[in-house]
């Protein structure tokens, strides 16, 4: 029997049997729509996490004073003895590394703010006009602070802020106190919401000279810096390390961290989640393949006088083999194809309905859901078509 | 064409051995038409179903055609009993799932005959047992004397040159039955080898040999 013939024969099979059928391939669907859509999910969950990252900075580099001696835990926070403060001359020196775009001082307090006859309590940062691009942060009006500006009375609003003391709008331009200092409104921050600890529409922004005599302090809280790129990030990091030790007379006292390094662990955490569930997922297509198992051992035995009739009518035992082989690669199949369009329209509803998850099946899972399930309908063929393959045809036409 | 020799076939009943063939001679010639009888259990099927290569003698050797077919492997019996063997059964043995007309074509499929060829076969088949009108209906849907007739059909589509019949009579009423066994002593008078096995002493009568059995032995073998 050639291959087209049994194909055929065994498709026609496969199609007479339609509720079996149906129900096998259900069960095999529903193993591999369940690796699509559970990876899918991993990886958007993956994706999502890493977006959230990127969104305070690509190829952001962080130098804090201190030296983390510790593995583990916030850096800064654990120090037994008092670090040498970072200056704005360290972060100027800093700017001139080859491998940085740019750089912004980072100054952080909390003081009154006053205006239009309102009162409350505000987080200040002291920066420079790189901070907007550094920090990939949005203006919605006005301009942010100007460059090489660092004493002049500006300051930028985040966009709650300006709502809750200008509530009639027409901010741009008014003044308004930082504790007894005078500042002029030029800009407001789009509204951004809450990433990494900040919250962004409840800040004011002003230039790192202000913050630095309003909070009396020459020192700074961080430096942001960004790489100029992806493949510059591990060569800054030591010359930033390198240059800052020769300015603190040879002292390794501060700590960097690049973004990269926070996002690989995530990365990994979520891709070992991601396979996980995908391993999860591949125990119901071992569950299916079983019963395509059973359901081809009852066919056999149902239709034991037909495979005592083939025999007796030619055929060898290979064909006899090769046609409930071949009855299962169909209903695998088939099982593969619809489950993965269940998986990708699953994938496609979760998209829908949560649009910030980027719940795309990675190319891996879907190749991997289809191909486990195809061996598994293989796998499961084997033991039934060589039982049906060895019936003796004497009994076999018996029905025996 | 037929040569058998010393054919001896046991089965075991629990620790007893039974011989359902014990020492078998016969030799049948091309174009006869042979009728063997005897009671249940005389080892007549078992005779049959060793003719037909589906079962294996224990001992004694079996000639087909000028050729020892006794020790070929069970791939090449198959092939024999494909190219050389039609079996007609008591209970027709269709596949339930194939119109008339694909239980027909089943034996082309097997050996390899190529799509363009199989229709016309399966046609000249169709129109060679009346079964035109039949030949999309599913056997479930066919009368007993129709599914009798398929399986004829399918029996010696191949042009066997021994049609092998069980009983084919017997789960057909008295005229149906007369109708199929005409059927078949057509093809016999066509020059098809022709045995049938029966306990029906007319049907029986109805050959040009009779062979009796008992005990898996030949008691008579009269002309």
């Amino acid at each position: 029997m050639n291959l087209r013939d049994t194909l055929e024969i065994s498709l026609k099979t496969v199609v007479s049997y339609r509720t079996r059928s149906i129900l096998i391939v259900l069960a095999m669907a529903l193993g591999v729509a369940a690796v699509v859509v559970l990876t899918a999910l991993g990886d958007g969950a993956r994706g999502y996490v890493v977006g959230k990252f990127s969104s305070i900075g690509t190829n952001l580099i962080i130098v804090l004073p201190g030296r983390a001696e510790t593995a583990g835990g916030f850096p800064g926070a654990l120090l037994a003895q008092t670090p040498r403060d970072l200056t704005l001359e360290d972060a100027h020196f800093l700017g001139q590394l080859p491998q940085v775009k740019r750089y912004a001082p980072l100054n952080v307090g909390v003081i009154e703010l006053a205006a239009a006859g309102r009162l409350r309590e505000v987080t200040v940062l002291g920066s420079t006009a790189d901070l907007l691009p550094v920090r990939h942060m949005k203006l919605g009006q006005g301009s942010f602070l100007a460059h090489g500006s660092e004493y002049s009375a500006q300051i930028v609003l985040g966009s709650k802020i300006a709502q809750e003391f200008f509530p009639q709008g027409n901010v741009i331009g008014q003044r308004v106190r930082l504790g007894d200092r005078r500042f002029l409104v030029s800009g407001i921050l789009a509204v951004q919401g809450e990433s990494m600890g900040f919250n962004s529409d409840e800040l004011v922004i002003i230039p790192i000279g202000h913050a630095q005599s309003l909070f009396n302090t020459s020192s700074l809280f961080r430096i942001l810096i960004e790489a100029r790129s992806r493949s510059d990030i591990v060569s800054a990091k030591e010359s930033i390390l390198d240059l800052m030790k020769r300015r603190h007379d040879g002292e390794e006292d501060v700590t960097v961290i690049t973004q990269d390094a926070v996002l690989a662990t995530f990365d990994r955490i979520l891709r070992a989640l991601t396979l996980g569930v995908a391993g999860i997922a591949a125990i119901s297509l071992a569950v299916a393949g079983i019963l395509v198992m059973n359901v081809m051992l009852v066919a056999v035995s149902q239709r034991t006088s037909e495979i005592g009739l083939l025999k007796a009518i030619g055929a060898p035992s290979s064909d006899v083999r090769r046609l409930f082989f071949a009855e299962s690669l169909w209903l695998s199949l088939a099982g593969a194809v619809l489950g993965f369009v269940l998986g990708q329209f699953g994938s496609l509803m979760i998209r829908l309905v949560y649009p910030q998850l980027p719940a795309w099946p990675p190319v891996w899972a879907s190749i991997a859901g289809v191909t486990i399930a195809i061996l598994t309908g293989i796998l499961a063929s084997l033991l039934p078509a060589s039982r049906a393959a060895k019936m003796n045809p004497v009994k076999a036409l018996a029905g025996r | 064409m037929i040569r058998l020799t010393a054919i001896k076939r046991v089965f075991k009943m629990g620790d007893q051995d039974v011989f359902a063939l014990n020492g078998v001679d016969l030799s049948i010639n091309s174009g006869e038409y042979v009728s063997i009888m005897g009671p249940s259990g005389s080892g007549k099927t078992t005779l049959l179903n060793v003719l037909g290569l589906l079962d294996r003698p224990d001992s004694g050797r079996y000639e087909l055609d000028g050729s020892d077919v006794t020790d070929l492997s069970e791939t090449e019996q198959a092939r024999v009993r494909r190219d050389k063997i039609g079996f007609v059964f008591q209970s027709f043995h269709l596949v339930p799932r194939l119109t008339a007309e694909e239980n027909i074509g089943l034996p082309l499929i097997l050996s390899g005959v190529p799509h363009s060829e199989r229709q016309s076969r399966v046609n000249e088949a169709l129109r060679g047992f009346d079964l035109v009108d039949r030949a999309q209906h599913r056997p479930a849907e066919l009368s007993g004397g129709q599914r009798q007739r398929v399986a004829i059909a399918r029996a010696t589509i191949l042009r066997p040159t021994a049609l092998l019949a069980d009983e084919p009579t017997g789960n057909l009423d008295h005229k149906i039955g007369a109708e199929v066994m005409n059927l078949l002593e057509s093809l016999h008078h066509a020059g098809t080898t022709l045995i049938l096995v029966t306990h029906d002493r007319e049907l029986g009568a109805r050959a040009h040999r009779h062979i009796a059995m008992r005990d898996g032995e030949i008691v008579a073998d009269e002309k």
